[in-house]
């Protein structure tokens, strides 16, 4: 490749990244600038002096520290619950031989098809009939038994379709049962796709905002997405600043985690689609 | 098949001994059954029970605020049909969605190429253009909510080239526009690393030979690289088009559905009728609907798979 073709390629590059860098760029300056220097115009970029009290009016004007609680709790209930789930479902429809199995697998798969939308009505009639809106069950229950776990479970049958069967053999020689073997060999072999279908439950649990703002009234019981949008006002316009704090704290610690774990993040990720 | 021989070598010998009722298929069939209980147990109760339900549901004039709940058959299907929004919010919900997949896969390709030149630096521009996936999303959408207004960051950059900007998110015209962008930034880097993994699939001695051949670099990429990442471009294009349907967050922080109806797409329809104006037999309807349109176009597209996908792994 010549100089001229790489120089033109990375100003390509450089021009396209904008509109994914500028803004979480802007989120997080803006978080520590000062209310006018939000509405400056054109926006600066680097703030010209910091100020963190809006950091703290996040904090009064809700209880944030409980609903970011609430977020984190339900995204690691669902994303351990979901790889439980899904580790077991996917093993046996993969690798165990027993009556019906196909047909459970296609009623299983059903689930593929339909968008959590679609059932949003009758899931919130049968969670009040059983008295448990307002409370995060639904939040909980919801993806790791139901249509969400199915990609997962699906991920991993597919994963371990491909173990080798002699690795079986040898657990069973071994003296090793078919629960054993799962646990003791297939398991431990399946980290990768475990680790991918851990990733993308926690984000997909940690940006659900639909079901939450169907299920949940009280502010206590909120989770972030569904918080972040009520610092507004008396007239309800948004209090830009404290906003963008408040997004700041739930964008950054998964960036922060992003950043060191990168590798691992993305290549799980692909290794997903391909599988898949 | 290893599997098959194994159960052979083992039960065999039990054969000639009174047989045990735990033989080793059956003791298999027990685990198999365990393992899936969870999850066939949901299927059952958070799947089908529902799915079953939002059918009979529709069939219900179900009036929340009222307190009323009868049979009508029909009737809400008829509403569906005569109802004056339908046409334009499946306008707006066909328009997003194309403009979604369209926009979403080919600039997905178009980074995943860049990144795929022997170039340094590609990971640092992974990186960034991979980022705003894990920004949560409604904190994205309140920062795009921000930029887009009127006097927002978008229009301050286009001032600086000397372009005065509209006022994205409150125009019929740009509405929907700046929606789909914005998704489209959020988002298109999974597509992005899904094709990068595909395009490092592809043996380099194609494009040599291909070369050797007199092919042209756009000669190379239509003949040589789209047909061996089809099947990835089929994945993708499936994920992307029940994603784009099910567009919520977005559009509920970002323009609730306006202006006038532009951005009403049929899942904030549906949310506005069953959880707003609390009908909840005609949102069961607009359920139906969007199930169906869902699972027509997956199967459309599954179908579609033996005429342009080149092989499958």
């Amino acid at each position: 490749m010549s100089r001229r073709v790489k120089l033109a390629l990375y100003a390509l590059l450089c021009v396209l990244c904008v509109p994914f860098v500028f803004p979480t760029w802007w989120m997080v300056t803006s978080s520590v600038k000062p209310i006018s220097d939000i509405f400056a115009f054109p926006p600066a970029l680097v703030p010209s002096r910091f100020d963190f009290s809006t950091y703290g009016r996040v904090f009064e004007l809700q209880p944030f520290g409980q609903q970011y609680l609430n977020s984190l709790y339900i995204a690691a209930v669902v994303t351990a619950g979901t790889m439980a789930v899904a580790a077991m479902a996917g093993y046996a429809f993969a690798r165990v031989r027993f009556p019906g199995q196909n047909v459970l697998f296609l009623v299983v798969l059903v689930g593929l098809l339909i968008p959590s939308e679609v059932t949003i009505v009758p899931l919130f009639q049968m969670f009040h009939a059983a008295g448990l809106t307002d409370t995060h069950w639904p939040l909980i229950l919801v993806p790791v038994l139901g249509a969400p776990s199915v990609l997962a479970t699906f991920i991993m049958r597919q994963f371990f379709i491909t173990l080798p069967g002699e690795l079986e053999e040898a657990a069973r020689v071994d003296g090793l049962g078919r629960f054993g073997t799962f646990c003791r060999v297939a398991l431990p072999l399946a980290r990768p796709a475990i680790g991918a279908v851990a990733i993308f439950t926690f984000l997909h649990s940690w940006n659900l905002y639909l079901e939450p703002i169907v299920f949940l009234s009280t502010p206590s019981k909120f989770t972030l997405p569904q918080a972040l949008t009520q610092f507004v006002d008396a007239y309800g316009s948004p209090l830009w600043n404290v906003q963008l704090s408040a997004a700041t704290m739930t964008a950054l610690p998964i960036l922060v985690v992003f950043v060191l774990a990168q590798r691992q993040f993305i290549e799980g990720l692909a290794h997903t689609g391909l599988k898949g | 098949m290893t599997a098959t021989n194994l159960r052979d070598r083992v039960a065999v010998p039990a054969a000639a001994r009174p047989r045990p009722f735990w033989t080793i298929p059956r003791r298999d069939a027990l685990v198999g059954y365990l393992l899936i209980s969870p999850q066939l147990a949901g299927s059952a109760l958070f799947v089908l029970l529902p799915l079953g339900l939002v059918v009979y549901y529709s069939l219900q004039e179900w009036n929340v605020l009222a307190g009323t709940f009868d049979f009508v058959g029909g009737e809400n299907y008829a509403k569906l049909l005569a109802d004056p929004n339908m046409g334009q919010v499946l306008a707006s919900t066909a328009l997003f969605s194309a403009g979604l997949v369209v926009l979403n896969l080919a600039l997905a390709l178009l980074l995943a190429v860049l990144l795929n030149q022997r170039l340094a630096g590609t990971t640092f521009f992974r990186t960034l253009f991979f980022s705003p996936v894990l920004v949560s999303l409604v904190a994205w959408t309140i920062v795009w909510q921000f930029l887009l207004q009127q006097d927002g960051g978008v229009n301050g950059l286009l001032d600086v080239a000397g372009v005065e900007g509209p006022n994205w998110l409150r125009g019929e015209g740009t509405a929907l526009l700046s929606v789909v962008v914005v998704q489209v930034v959020k988002n298109v880097g999974l597509n992005m690393v899904l094709f990068l993994a595909a395009l490092q699939g592809v043996p380099r001695q194609l494009y040599e030979a291909a070369q050797l051949d007199g092919a042209g670099a756009w000669t190379r990429f239509l003949r040589v690289t789209v047909p061996l990442i089809s099947p990835t471009i089929l994945l993708t294009s499936i994920i992307t088009v029940v994603g784009s349907l099910q567009v919520f967050a977005q559009i509920a922080v970002l323009t609730q559905g306006g202006p006038g109806m532009s951005t009403t797409v049929l899942v904030y329809y549906l949310y506005q009728q069953a959880f707003q104006f609390r009908h909840l037999g005609y949102g069961a309807t607009l359920s139906v609907l969007l199930f169906l349109i869902v699972a027509a176009l997956t199967l459309l597209q599954w179908r579609l798979r033996r005429k342009w996908v080149f092989h499958e792994s």
